[in-house]
């Protein structure tokens, strides 16, 4: 199965994607489902315990608060993908975007189709149909992107972040461009990794660049030390 | 190789902070949409070079990802706004109406065959009406009255409203969407629908409520059918493009497809939102005469051709 494709471009240089998988799609979707979750719960209990309207249908003024509760819950994906040209809360925090097949922003009708089809990829229960759909297609696309024209794909931010990094770090350091790229995505990944891996990896890449230093002095380094002497080894 | 990127790197980072603040931007200037231009080639250059020198390295991702970024940047289309609202209503619904058509007449027809089926069965086996209604509605009829008579005192108009165009719109939603199974799952809502309208008026016509019942759907009933049925077609036009592609791939037809007929099914939702309002707040209540609940359904079925035919938002 393709995790990558290949777009063409106007400047002859393709264009390469980088696919989300049915984990980074349920991932954001997790995420999204409780932002929207939450919010339409405590918009709820705001109007029933703040503003005294009812909640229960049957009462008079239960459209003020039953109706913006049902408009987040269920216009929350097209409204916030209208919106943010094709990304939500939870894209954006698990890192995909979505995009059309030739690598561009999705336009609107290609949006409001993407979410028509909600309907039927959520049958019979959980995104079963939608699930199965990604996992048997070739760009890991449920059916309302099938119809859309769209395709999820990671949006490697911290990647292009670290382009800004790069001009003074390599006209800082003395340190080979590989290892340096290396040493920058751990020290950029350091709060991520668990105490014992960044502390393996951390002391496996001083050993390994600065070959005489002492291994036994390495390893006695708490976790800020080796953090400060990484950054130093980066920075020559 | 360290040269280049330190010569190279000072542009990056400025492209990195004015792409990040271009992708959250509503409009951009013409200036720097020449800009982001210039920049795409520029990166394009750069990306080729770093893919050749530097494989699978940070820089190349990184490159990749400007490069992916300013892509989707600079093919993005305008929001249409109320003009792109106007087109839609003026070319895009009317082409897909007429497009339509026939499609629409036989699921009429459908809807037709299926009421009568639906009438047949419950008039020679009337038990099987609890295959249809629940018991309470069952009850309520054969005490003589309509299970939506005092509808108001239990519910508020409102609230009603808002839960029959909710209904409404995903019975729709659901009439197109299940054309995706080769058109078969719109046929079976099409029909289902049917025979739940005809065992429903075999019931009532049972007990002498027919007229009740009528006088109850005529203001939103027109419409609200019309739509279940256009979406039907619209529908089965979605199967056809998978059982009989057009284009090259049954990908490429059926998303052809999606798109064609995807604004006549935004227009339905706005017609079923109407209905919606007009079934919480008319038809529950007995002091509209049978003659304006006529009127109403006629006038918001006209409302509905013309719409469709594109005549209102003439040029």
């Amino acid at each position: 199965m393709d995790e990558t494709i290949s777009v063409q471009s106007v400047t002859g240089v393709d264009l390469t994607l980088n696919i989300a998988g049915p984990g980074n799609r349920s991932y954001a979707f997790a995420i999204d489902w409780h932002i929207r979750a939450l919010i339409a719960a405590a918009w709820l209990l705001f109007a029933t315990y703040v503003l005294n309207l009812g909640s229960s249908p049957k009462s008079p003024d239960a459209l003020l608060s039953l109706l913006p509760a049902a408009v987040i819950y269920f216009l929350y994906h097209p409204i916030l993908e209208l919106a943010m040209r094709g990304r939500t809360p939870g894209k954006r925090i698990a890192g995909i975007r979505i995009v059309t097949r030739s690598g561009g922003t999705p336009a609107t009708t290609a949006l409001l189709i993407r979410n028509i089809f909600r309907l039927i990829d959520s049958l019979p229960a959980l995104y079963m149909i939608g699930l199965i759909a990604c996992f048997v297609t070739a760009n890991r696309i449920r059916i309302g992107d099938m119809a859309a024209g769209t395709l999820l794909v990671l949006d490697d931010t911290a990647a292009a972040k670290s382009l800004t990094r790069l001009e003074t770090l390599a006209a800082g350091s003395a340190l080979p461009l590989d290892a340096l790229e290396l040493v920058d995505q751990v020290l950029e990944r350091w709060h991520s990794l668990g105490p014992d891996n960044r502390k393996q990896i951390a002391a496996s890449l001083l050993a390994r660049l600065q070959p005489g230093v002492d291994a036994a002095g390495i390893a006695a380094l708490d976790d800020s030390q080796l953090h400060a002497k990484l950054t130093a080894v980066m920075r020559g | 190789m360290r040269a280049w990127i330190i010569a190279r790197a000072g542009e990056w980072r400025g492209l990195v902070q004015s792409v990040s603040e271009l992708r959250v931007q509503r409009r951009a200037t013409v200036e720097q949409a020449l800009g982001a231009i210039e920049a795409y080639r520029g990166v394009a250059r750069d990306l080729a070079t770093a893919r050749r020198l530097v494989p699978n390295s940070r820089t190349t991702a990184g490159l990749e990802a400007l490069y992916g970024q300013l892509h989707a940047l600079i093919s993005r289309k305008p929001r249409g706004g109320l003009p792109g609202l106007l087109d839609l209503l003026r070319v895009d619904i009317p082409q897909a109406a007429a497009e339509l058509r026939s499609r629409m007449v036989s699921m009429a027809l459908l809807m037709t065959a299926g009421a009568a089926a639906g009438w047949w069965l419950i008039s020679t086996y009337p038990s099987l009406i609890s295959l249809f209604a629940g018991p309470a509605m069952i009850a309520h009829v054969e005490e003589g009255h309509l299970w939506t008579e005092g509808m108001l005192n239990v519910v508020p108009s409102s609230v009603l409203s808002i839960g029959i165009l909710a209904n409404n719109i995903s019975v729709s939603v659901l009439a197109f969407c299940a054309g995706i199974f080769f058109g078969l799952g719109t046929f079976y809502l099409i029909t289902f629908n049917g025979v739940m309208l005809g065992a429903t008026f075999a019931f009532v016509s049972q007990h002498g409520l027919a007229g009740a019942l009528f006088t109850f759907i005529i203001a939103h009933g027109p419409v609200e059918l019309s739509v279940i049925c256009i979406a039907g077609a619209a529908g089965t036009a979605l199967g056809e493009s998978l059982i009989r592609p057009a284009l090259a791939t049954r990908r490429d037809s059926f998303q052809a497809c999606a798109h064609r007929l995807g604004p006549l099914l935004l227009l339905c939702a706005a017609l079923l939102v109407g209905c919606g309002f007009i079934e919480g707040f008319i038809s529950p209540d007995p002091s509209f005469p049978l003659a304006s609940r006529a009127t109403i359904g006629a006038l918001y079925f006209t409302v509905m051709c013309i719409l469709m035919s594109g005549r209102l938002f003439k040029r």
